[in-house]
């Protein structure tokens, strides 16, 4: 994982007292969250499954979308290759505010067993990342307790301070 | 910025000398033990020249000049039934005899027999595409192309085909460098946010020992919990940190609880379904 020298804590400050707004607005997006169908490899496959009957992503609203315009959450699933991203960064882009990021595996978390040229070792080197689910691969329990960290941390936070965009660099 | 450190000799260093490594030999025959390759060999010598011809595990290798690959390939198709090129790579023999060895693999399904169909090229030197008689040298050659810089010519899209088309050096060189390389260490940095930003994100850890439990800003452990940045290096880690799936509070609709609290304590494990 990259040792950043960006603070996020700065942008819009410890967790505070919530609002009755903030609770609701935290409502709404906390148990709404639209993750992106994007998979990069082998994790992509227990992410898959999580999204199937057996697991059951929509018992927490939390249903695929395939576009980044639609999507409130990026998993990042598997080995970010240096060939790839860039792309993985235009979708996090193009995806619309507030929005977060879970990185899925050792892969994405810190490079993993790929110690290599051609893998970026860890993904929050390209984007903010919200939580790491360390694994390789996690099982979909796993997938789903850090969906549920994500809400959690959701609806910890002011409604406001999502908004700030959050920029990694 | 950081300070430059030289870099030109970095690709040219080897990182890895293998002192106390045996080639393995593989028992080689005779042509003449086989009378379908002899008479094989036989018919390609009329027309091309043969540097060698030999059985490997009952395998035919040939070694033809460079400048005949596509003619002895087309000859090997048309006239001799080796009617499937089942791959086609090379082996980087820079370090000792300065180039590459180019095998293709070839199969007949008449004859039931594969031959291995080999030449080399000095590191610069052109090689013809033989793309034109099959077409599965058309990835194979800019796999060839792309992992170890071979001067293809007459492909008609010859482009790396796995690493980016800005990539420096090729990796399967054995010159290579795992480690220490600049331009690939930042590549998605200087890509993405410029090289401006290589100071505000660091460099990359490629130590995979690199794991410190007192670091609780970037590591943790499912079940012992701490708080995010807190200071466990004089033993206050708690034993065991509870489990908390649910919200604070429980969670409510209208003042109502609808989903009992969890007690870990109380909570059982079931052995088998209800």
């Amino acid at each position: 994982m990259a040792q950043h020298k960006v603070n996020y804590l700065a942008n819009g400050g410890a967790p505070i007292v919530l609002t009755s707004i903030d609770k609701f607005i935290n409502f709404g997006r906390s148990n709404s969250l639209w993750p992106l169908t994007y998979g990069l490899a082998c994790c992509a496959i227990e992410m898959m499954a999580t999204g199937a009957s057996r697991y059951d992503f929509d018992r927490f609203g939390t249903i695929f979308r395939a576009s980044p315009r639609q999507a409130d959450v990026i998993v990042i699933a598997g080995t970010l290759t240096k060939k790839h991203a860039e792309f993985m960064r235009r979708l996090y882009d193009q995806m619309p505010d507030p929005k977060w990021v879970i990185s899925m595996g050792s892969c994405a978390n810190t490079g993993g067993m790929f110690n290599t040229y051609a893998t970026v070792q860890g993904a929050d080197r390209i984007v903010p990342v919200d939580i790491y689910l360390p694994g390789c691969a996690p099982r979909p329990e796993t997938l789903q307790y850090a969906l549920m960290m994500l809400q959690k941390k959701i609806r910890r936070e002011p409604a406001s301070k999502a908004m700030k965009r959050k920029r990694l660099v | 910025m950081r300070a430059y450190s030289p870099k030109q000799d970095v690709q040219k260093k080897a990182y890895y000398n293998d002192r106390f490594h045996v080639v393995p030999q593989v028992p080689r025959a005779n042509v003449e033990t086989n009378e379908q390759f002899l008479a094989d060999v036989n018919a390609l010598k009329e027309k091309f020249n043969v540097l060698d011809a030999y059985l490997e595990k009952g395998h035919l290798v040939l070694y033809v000049e460079p400048k005949n690959n596509v003619k002895v390939v087309t000859f090997l198709k048309e006239k001799l039934s080796y009617d499937m090129m089942m791959e086609l790579s090379a082996i980087d023999y820079i370090a000792t005899r300065g180039g590459f060895e180019i095998f293709y693999e070839m199969l007949s399904l008449n004859k039931h027999k594969r031959i291995r169909v080999k030449c080399f090229v000095e590191e610069k030197e052109e090689l013809q595409s033989v793309e034109s008689v099959f077409k599965m040298a058309n990835w194979s050659e800019r796999e060839m192309y792309d992992m170890y810089g071979i001067n293809i010519i007459n492909h008609h899209n010859l482009k790396r085909i796995l690493m980016p088309d800005d990539w420096y050096d090729y990796p399967l060189r054995k010159t290579y460098p795992l480690q220490g390389d600049e331009a690939a260490a930042w590549y998605e940095v200087d890509k993405i946010f410029g090289k401006e930003a290589r100071e505000a994100i660091g460099p990359e850890i490629r130590d995979a020992a690199a794991i410190d439990r007192y670091d609780t800003t970037r590591f943790s452990r499912l079940g012992h919990e701490v708080p995010y940045g807190a200071d466990i290096t004089n033993g206050k880690e708690p034993e065991h940190t509870p489990l908390a799936y649910q919200e604070e509070g429980g969670v409510k609709l209208f003042g109502v609880r609808l989903i009992k609290e969890l007690h870990e304590d109380k909570s059982v494990e079931l052995k088998k379904r209800r």
